[in-house]
């Protein structure tokens, strides 16, 4: 009757960023520090937020497709931000039962 | 009676009780809807006011966005209700998708809050139709994430289709440029709210319950609440109409049962 169910906890990191064209005003202000370090050759700096979070799944393609639902649905605005989800690797496999 | 009109609540709302006490001055009943419940209680009208809900971690608006309040709000827009969302409000129905366009970080990256003037580009709306003809208005601003964005095809589709629904303008009354002062935020097109397509949706970031008194500095912010309260009054009436046939129905039929 009772089902042994083997789940892993997988680890990722959700990079958002302003789309390309998007006004960047915070990658602009980093920029316009540089010359006061004296630092040179720097360009094109943009500003986004990083998110990491775990995620029991059976495996690492079904814990990608649930973190890349909930970037498309609440953690990127697809109108002005773009994402990239990075694996970290699974950090356990956990082993439970369920049953009825 | 006067006309019901629902203020949500968010954890992080501060423009609320300011809001309501303008919409009584303004001749409605206002009525508080808390964020947890998605039943709006029958209201005529529903605001959306300014403030940090769920202080606006993540981005501006987007978790208030899944609370049950929202549930309800989508689906009495869909149906017709009227909605105004002011400032965070504007921010909370972008992020739904109840009307086009996203708020960014403002221009400046600082965090705006003084007077601006602004020009309603419509005065046949439920928003705006008390509003005397080019008549520009004085109110305050107060956010930090305020500068309109959409693509450049969405905003001439908003153009086309008489969806700009104000804009900062200067002294001369024009539409203020991007960097110009008279633009806080850096919106494009100078952009300071917009309305959706069916007309029963509406936002902007300035604050009209902020000029509801002379004594604020501006009343101007009044003719946007007069024209949001008339216009719930002339929706509550269709409604109350029905209710009244429905009414005059039970009347006949109880006067058949006395016979």
């Amino acid at each position: 009757m009772n089902a042994e169910i083997i789940a892993a906890r997988f680890r990722f990191a959700v990079n958002v960023l302003p789309k390309d064209g998007i006004l960047d005003p915070q990658g602009r202000a980093v920029e316009q520090s540089l010359p006061h370090l004296g630092l040179a050759g720097i360009e094109q700096v943009r500003v986004g937020r990083r998110i990491e979070l775990s995620v029991d799944a059976p495996d690492a393609a079904t814990a990608r497709g649930v973190v890349d639902e909930l970037a498309r649905e609440l953690l990127c605005n697809p109108m002005i931000e773009q994402y990239a989800i990075e694996a970290l690797g699974a950090i356990s496999a956990a082993r439970g039962e369920a049953g009825g | 009676m006067s006309v019901r009109v629902g203020v949500v609540v968010f954890p992080g709302s501060n423009c609320d009780a300011d809001t309501a006490w303008a919409l009584a001055r303004a001749g409605a009943e206002p009525v508080e809807l808390w964020h947890e419940h998605a039943d709006l209680g029958g209201v005529a009208a529903v605001v959306l006011p300014g403030g940090f809900a769920y202080g606006d971690y993540l981005r501006a608006g987007v978790i208030a966005r899944f609370s049950p309040v929202m549930r309800g709000v989508a689906a009495y827009a869909a149906d017709g209700g009227l909605v105004l969302g002011i400032c965070n409000g504007f921010q909370v129905l972008a992020e739904a998708g109840l009307l086009p366009g996203a708020l960014l970080r403002n221009r400046s990256l600082r965090f705006v809050c003084r007077d601006v003037t602004i020009r309603a580009e419509r005065a046949d709306t439920f928003l705006t139709r008390a509003v005397p003809e080019r008549r520009a208005l004085r109110m305050p601003v107060a956010h930090g994430e305020g500068c309109y964005y959409a693509d450049k095809a969405t905003l001439d589709d908003l153009e086309r289709d008489g969806r700009v629904l104000f804009r900062y303008v200067d002294a001369a009354g024009s539409p203020a440029g991007v960097e110009d002062r008279e633009n806080p935020n850096g919106s494009l097109r100078a952009i300071a709210g917009v309305i959706n397509a069916a007309g029963n949706v509406a936002g902007l970031m300035p604050h009209p319950e902020r000029a509801a008194d002379a004594l604020l500095g501006s009343d101007d912010g009044m003719l946007l609440l007069r024209s949001l309260v008339e216009s719930a009054a002339a929706r509550a009436q269709g409604g109350s109409a029905t209710r009244e046939g429905g009414r005059a129905r039970t009347l006949t039929m109880t006067a058949g049962t006395g016979q």
